[in-house]
């Protein structure tokens, strides 16, 4: 998989493509996590990605634990419909705000 | 600081091990790798055998190094293995003797019985491989899952209103109108359905792992697949079934399952699971081998003197319930669903069979109904006993309760069954069931009888007042599968009909039968579709069908409206009222001072009710200052039920004073005069008497 770390003014932007699962799960996680400062806003651009597995999803639910203890915010835009349903069966979708696209995140994020 | 015992001790090939830790048995994950767990008390070695998810052949097999047996369990850490992606299983060595009760055989590759996730039928109704060499696969659970504040509700038992359903059928039809039907996240979406209706708990029927393909076969009529539907034959006993999962195909059932539950919750609606501790799917001696018989036959199941399989649960094999072992094995089940999945209670299916020795004579003290009684985990977990097995033993009222079990009051559903379709001889009987059934359950309170008149075994309410006898041909088992003691009654006719009068008075006796229960005391359950004329056309035993026969026909919402607001409003009217609702069993008595006893029994005249054999009539009155023991003021109730077939004019109670009675239900009246909105009752002209219609019941409130 592939992570591209990019800043918009407050926010960092973050490009996910690839497949998301216990293979690569920690190694997002490990590149991630140094982004999580006190009040951090990040944007997660998932448009690249076509797959999360069970383990993909606890790397986010983990982020967004991380993200909300700093009092940040997490927004996850361009969400596959089959990635959000199983999020949304899951219960996994609750705790995330989401847009469809990256100027629509940043608002949310704003 | 990092332990000191994360670090591998031992090679094998590529992989590096350490000894594991005997608890918790099966396979759990632990720093860099895996713990996998496992007793047998008779096998002489064990193989680790792990695959790559889905694969055909294992990528590797681990024999257990002799060091890391501890008594009879072979336990042992795997360093470095993907989580997600591993199935695994064992292999077992040991004698081959089934006269002795021994069956090992180390070709097969067993399916570990603590496995909390179980692949190899993922998709309901896709035809598995037949080759695979491993049917039913191990695999690791995520058990971290989110429930925030989420825990058991804890409502009290007295005021539970539940409802049974099956998780397929309940919106596998295409009118459920739901965007993933047949599976725990349809259940979901149809929350505000059940919320409206009323009902506070739903008791799921197995949903622990089976194999819908178990006996399947076309029948040679109809041509039509039939399965193994309702799933009363357990595969694994601690893992969901995948194949009612949306997102079983992610193997993602467990975190889809709690999350209905954790939603159920959250809108007060409580969950049970119908368990089946009784027998397991590999059959008798020409069944399957997954995991059990493999593992140590001799222990797990009741064995006759020659070594064939007992078959107290008519389905060829007998779950060996008081082995201490496999006790253990129960409890453990039970608790990880409490604790995991904050379960809020279990049905015990043929729950007499967890009270007989490993010979199966009944036991006096049977040690593993006690312990679930006080076990503390289960401590709040309400215990739902079917209290009978297929061997003959019936223990309604007798089951052993330690204060904590209920059960499924079968007396119940026969008396009333017999009083609706206007049998003699059932009166005094009628007088029992609806005080919760203080004959049977005299020191336990009526909360202890769960009350019905249907379940998922035999008719539908509409098939009971439609059908004299079963019409199970579709089963292809000529009829002769089912319960011949059915108590129903066709109205005049077998069968559907256009015959108004015979369709009114079906409706009719459905209003009727709903009215008993939710006026009974004790704790009412009704089935799934009953509140909107589900039909299984005249079958009684809709096991094998996995097809509209058995799903819930949502059109029936919209043609059968009047019998859905019938049922909300009954259940309503419960809920409002304290008074059907009492923990302790009604006394026959004034104990506060108002004047009136608790229950006061009528007839067509007032304070004269008619217990002769002939009699068809019974009405009663029940003290608003008695509610709940005398605690709460509750309105008076007055219930006049006329099974006869002719219109009696009865006469009324006198209340006392300031008070007057208001119109609830008349089963008699077309609707929207059939039943009012609990709190809009309409005041009674004549306060008098009532002409209650031949047939009818009629609910009325004194306020």
């Amino acid at each position: 998989m592939e992570i591209n770390v990019k800043s918009s003014g407050q926010v960092t932007l973050v490009e996910m493509a690839g497949d998301i699962d216990s293979n690569t799960a920690p190694q997002a996680h490990e590149r991630i996590l140094p982004l999580v400062q006190p009040a951090a806003k990040i944007l997660l651009d998932m448009s690249g990605v076509e797959y999360m597995s069970s383990a993909g999803l606890r790397m986010l639910l983990s982020m967004y634990r991380q993200v909300s203890r700093q009092n940040g915010g997490i927004v996850l835009v361009g969400l596959a419909e089959e990635i959000k349903d199983t999020m949304s069966v899951t219960g996994f979708l609750n705790f995330f705000t989401i847009r469809d696209t990256v100027d629509e995140g940043l608002k949310a994020l704003g | 600081m990092e332990r000191i015992d994360i670090h591998p001790t031992h090679t094998y090939g590529e992989f590096k091990l350490r000894a594991g830790r005997p608890l918790p048995f099966g396979a759990t994950r632990v720093e860099g790798g895996i713990n996998f767990s496992i007793s047998s008390r008779h096998a002489s070695s064990c193989t680790l055998v792990l695959f790559k998810k889905r694969q055909s052949e294992p990528m590797a097999e681990i024999p257990f190094p002799d060091e890391f047996r501890i008594g009879n369990v072979f336990a042992m850490v795997v360093f470095g293995l993907g989580y997600e992606n591993i199935e695994y299983g064992f292999r077992m060595d040991g004698p081959y003797n089934p006269q002795e009760g021994h069956r090992f055989d180390p070709a097969k590759i067993l399916l570990d019985p603590y496995a909390k996730v179980i692949g190899g039928r993922d998709l309901w109704r896709v035809q598995p491989d037949w080759n695979d060499i491993y049917q039913h696969r191990g695999r690791m659970v995520f058990d971290d899952f989110h429930w925030e504040s989420d825990r058991p509700l804890e409502i009290p038992i007295e005021d539970m209103i539940i409802y049974e359903m099956h998780v397929r059928g309940f919106t596998r039809h295409p009118s459920s109108g739901v965007k993933h039907p047949g599976t725990f996240a349809g259940i979901r979406e149809k929350i505000p359905y059940l919320k409206e209706l009323g009902i506070n708990c739903i008791e799921l029927m197995p949903i622990f792992e089976f194999d819908e393909f178990e006996n399947s076969r076309t029948h040679p009529a109809t041509g039509e697949l039939l399965l193994n539907y309702w799933g009363y034959s357990q595969v694994g006993f601690f893992a969901p079934k995948a194949g009612y999962a949306a997102t079983g195909k992610f193997s993602m059932q467990v975190d889809e399952l709690k999350a209905l539950i954790q939603d159920l919750h959250n809108n007060g609606i409580e969950v049970f699971l119908d368990v089946v501790f009784n027998h397991t799917a590999e059959g008798n001696e020409n069944g399957p081998t997954i995991s059990f018989r493999g593992i140590d036959n001799q222990s797990y199941y009741m064995l006759t003197p020659e070594g064939y399989y007992y078959n107290f649960s008519g389905t060829g094999n007998t779950l060996n319930c008081n082995n201490p072992m496999v006790r253990n094995m129960v409890l453990d089940c039970l608790r990880y669903w409490a604790a995991e999945y904050h379960i809020d209670g279990f049905r015990f299916d043929l729950a007499s069979i967890l009270g007989r020795d490993p010979w199966g004579a009944p036991l006096s003290n049977p040690p593993l109904l006690e312990n679930l009684a006080f076990d503390p985990i289960l401590a709040k977990c309400k215990l739902i006993a079917e209290a009978w097995d297929a061997g003959g033993l019936y223990q309604v009222g007798s089951f052993p309760s330690y204060g904590r079990w209920a059960e499924w009051n079968g007396k119940y559903r026969d008396t009333v069954r017999k009083f609706l379709k206007g049998d003699m001889g059932q009166v005094g009987e009628m007088a029992q069931r609806i005080q919760g059934s203080p004959d049977l359950y005299w020191w336990r309170g009526p909360s202890a009888s769960i009350n019905f008149i249907t379940a998922h075994d035999g008719f539908t309410l509409a098939d009971l007042v439609s059908y004299n006898q079963k019409h199970n041909e579709a089963n292809g088992e000529n009829n002769n599968d089912g319960s011949n003691d059915n108590d129903s009654w066709n109205c005049g006719w077998e069968g559907p009909t256009d015959d108004p009068e015979i369709n009114a008075l079906r409706c009719r006796q459905i209003k009727n039968a709903v009215a008993f229960l939710m006026v009974s005391q004790g704790v009412p359950m009704i089935v799934m579709g009953d509140e909107i004329g589900r039909t299984q056309q005249g079958n009684n035993n809709a096991y094998c069908h996995d097809n509209e026969l058995s799903w819930m026909d949502w059109t029936l919402l919209k043609s059968n409206a009047d019998l859905f607001r019938f049922f909300k409003n009954c259940i309503a009217f419960r809920k409002a009222h304290a008074v059907l609702r009492n923990r302790t069993h009604l006394r026959n008595q004034d104990y506060v001072g108002s004047g009136y006893p608790d229950i006061s029994w009528h007839g067509v005249r007032a304070w004269q009710p008619d217990w002769s054999g002939a009699s068809r009539i019974l009405a009663f009155m029940l003290c608003g200052a008695h509610a709940n023991g005398g605690q709460h003021q509750d309105n008076y109730i007055y219930v006049a039920l006329n099974m006869h077939w002719e219109t009696h004019l009865f006469e009324l109670p006198e209340l006392p004073q300031r008070m007057q009675w208001h119109v609830f239900a008349n089963t008699i009246m077309p609707p929207p005069e059939d039943i009012w909105k609990p709190g809009s009752e309409p005041w009674l002209e004549d306060q008098q008497q009532f002409l209650v219609g031949s047939r009818s019941a009629v609910i009325l409130v004194g306020k």
